[in-house]
């Protein structure tokens, strides 16, 4: 069906390339089976997850960042993350201010989502938006997403290198990364390194990560690296880190050990949409409905519930 | 990307997934340094459920158009105080012509002197909203006037880019 924008998003047409992002996060009828041949397309590039505090720097990282890659000569494609108002629906996408020395390189491609309806901060179609620029060849696709809580756990279902961006004198921010995202970074940038405390926060999360004992020790240790995004400062050793690491990942066969978490998480939620889609078909909203309020009033239980719908699904 | 559900835990306020947003590129050509009223648009179109591309100030025209075609977004939006318009309107409508993306709605807001108006209007931009519109009429404007072919649920493929027309239809 969208065989023409295949073809010429994989011959570097950016229009059909940015259609097909569209296509894809509208949900458009036959985009799965266009996503599925982007599939069989993809596996080449480097993706590199971006996370923090708002503000912490990272659009500004990420330009660096990809000023770097390109002088070493590869192709880039940003996909920035900004939050859906929850309230409008609406949503203000304003990565690319930062972003605007890059923006004409034909070597690269910048495209702003809104998280919609998504839990995390990373909507679905995200994922599928890679995947797209995965087969349009890219290098490193990176995607910048706003730090807050679930959407770090999010980022790793698409990425395959996660940096999480601090800046100096944020204790109350060292602090949120032993909550949850400690443990899913795989380099970590102290950004606006030229601000006071910058040495501070290095020993701060060196010492985090020794107590980290969740890790094993044969595993990846993340780099700490320090950057002055606003200047460039820092940045190569940066990108020589996310280099190390994904060739840390190919030798010791963890890239293909993601790459199946991913693809199992896919296949899995892909499969309770199909069972939703099927419940909604055979038993319907009302009944469905009516079975809840049943069992809630204990006039029925989960159990024999589930048990009735899954005969009536022919499970 | 699967349908969503009737039956799926989404709260009311939250929008379903794969709704069709209209996406707006708010952009601020020429070498004035203010863009308070560029926000102030931008906000009032994502609280009109939009998604709107905020680029910052002192765009050049050929750094508007290659954002509008990577963000692939449905409308324009230049916001100039600065009178150079009669300049740059023209670049800005050549380029997007030269990447066959005429399906994008172009308008116009800030100051801009009545005798200019027919001449950036025979460009093809629309709109003209001067100091006085209300934010509301600018949304409402932006809502009515998105190119139907663009609004067609889902997007249609690119026609310039030579896909018959009729899978339009066919998804609609
Ligand atoms: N002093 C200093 N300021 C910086 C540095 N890097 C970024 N900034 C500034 O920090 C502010 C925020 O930068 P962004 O790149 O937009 O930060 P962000 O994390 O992408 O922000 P959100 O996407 O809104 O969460 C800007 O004013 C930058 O100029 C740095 O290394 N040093
Ligand atoms: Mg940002």
């Amino acid at each position: 069906m969208y065989d023409d924008l295949i073809t010429r998003l994989t011959a570097g047409d950016r229009r059909a390339l940015a259609r097909m992002v569209s296509l894809i996060e509208n949900g458009a009828p036959g985009s799965q089976e266009a996503l599925a041949r982007l599939h069989a397309l993809g596996g080449h590039a480097h993706i590199i997850g971006v996370t923090g505090s708002p503000g912490a720097g990272k659009s500004t990282l990420v330009m660096q960042l990809v000023r770097e890659l390109r002088r070493r000569a590869a192709r880039v494609a940003i996909i920035a993350v900004d939050p859906t108002s929850p309230f409008t629906g609406g949503a203000i996408l304003g990565d690319r201010i930062r972003m605007q020395d890059i923006g004409g390189d034909p070597n690269v491609y910048i495209r702003s989502m809104a998280s919609r309806g998504s839990v995390g901060g990373l909507s679905s179609a995200t994922r599928d938006a890679v995947r797209v620029l995965d087969a349009a060849a890219f290098d490193h696709i990176i995607i910048e997403t706003v730090g807050a809580g679930q959407a770090e756990v999010e980022i790793v279902r698409a990425a395959q290198s996660i940096v999480v961006v601090t800046v100096p004198g944020m204790g109350d921010d060292i602090q949120a990364l032993k909550a949850g995202i400690l443990e899913i970074a795989d380099c970590f940038c102290v950004n606006k390194a030229d601000r006071p405390g910058a040495d501070g926060a290095v020993a701060e999360l060196r010492m985090l990560l020794s107590l980290d004992t969740g890790r094993d020790k044969a595993a990846w240790k993340p780099p700490i690296v320090k950057t002055i995004a606003a200047t460039g400062e820092g940045v190569p050793a940066l990108a020589d880190a996310l280099a190390n690491h994904i060739a840390f990942l190919r030798a010791s066969g963890q890239l293909v050990e993601r790459g199946e978490r991913q693809a199992r998480s896919e296949i899995l939620a892909l499969l309770y949409q199909a069972l939703l889609a099927r419940v909604d078909a055979t038993i319907g909203p009302d009944r469905f409905a009516a079975v809840v309020r049943e069992v809630a009033a204990r006039e029925n239980d989960p159990y024999s519930a589930a048990r009735a719908m899954e005969q009536q699904l022919g499970l | 990307m699967a349908e969503q559900t009737s039956l799926d835990a989404t709260p009311q306020t939250q929008v379903a997934p794969t709704a069709r947003k209209i996406r707006v590129l708010v952009a601020k050509p020429g070498l004035d340094g203010h863009d308070r009223g560029a926000k102030v648009i931008a906000r009032a179109l994502r609280d009109g459920g939009m998604e709107v591309i905020y680029t910052g100030i002192r765009q050049t025209p050929a750094m508007i158009v290659e954002a509008a075609i990577q963000e692939d977004v449905d409308a324009i939006l230049l916001s100039i105080l600065s009178g150079a318009h009669m300049a740059i309107f023209p670049k800005i409508m050549d380029l997007l012509r030269g990447q066959g993306a005429t399906d994008i709605l172009v308008m116009a807001g800030g100051i801009l002197p009545d005798e200019d108006i027919p001449a950036i209007e025979a460009m093809g931009i629309k709109g003209n909203f001067g100091p006085g519109t209300s934010t509301q009429d600018i949304v409402a404007y932006v809502r009515a006037n998105v190119p139907p072919e663009r609004m067609a649920q889902p997007l249609p493929p690119l026609q310039t880019l030579g896909t018959p027309p009729t899978d339009a239809t066919e998804q609609a």
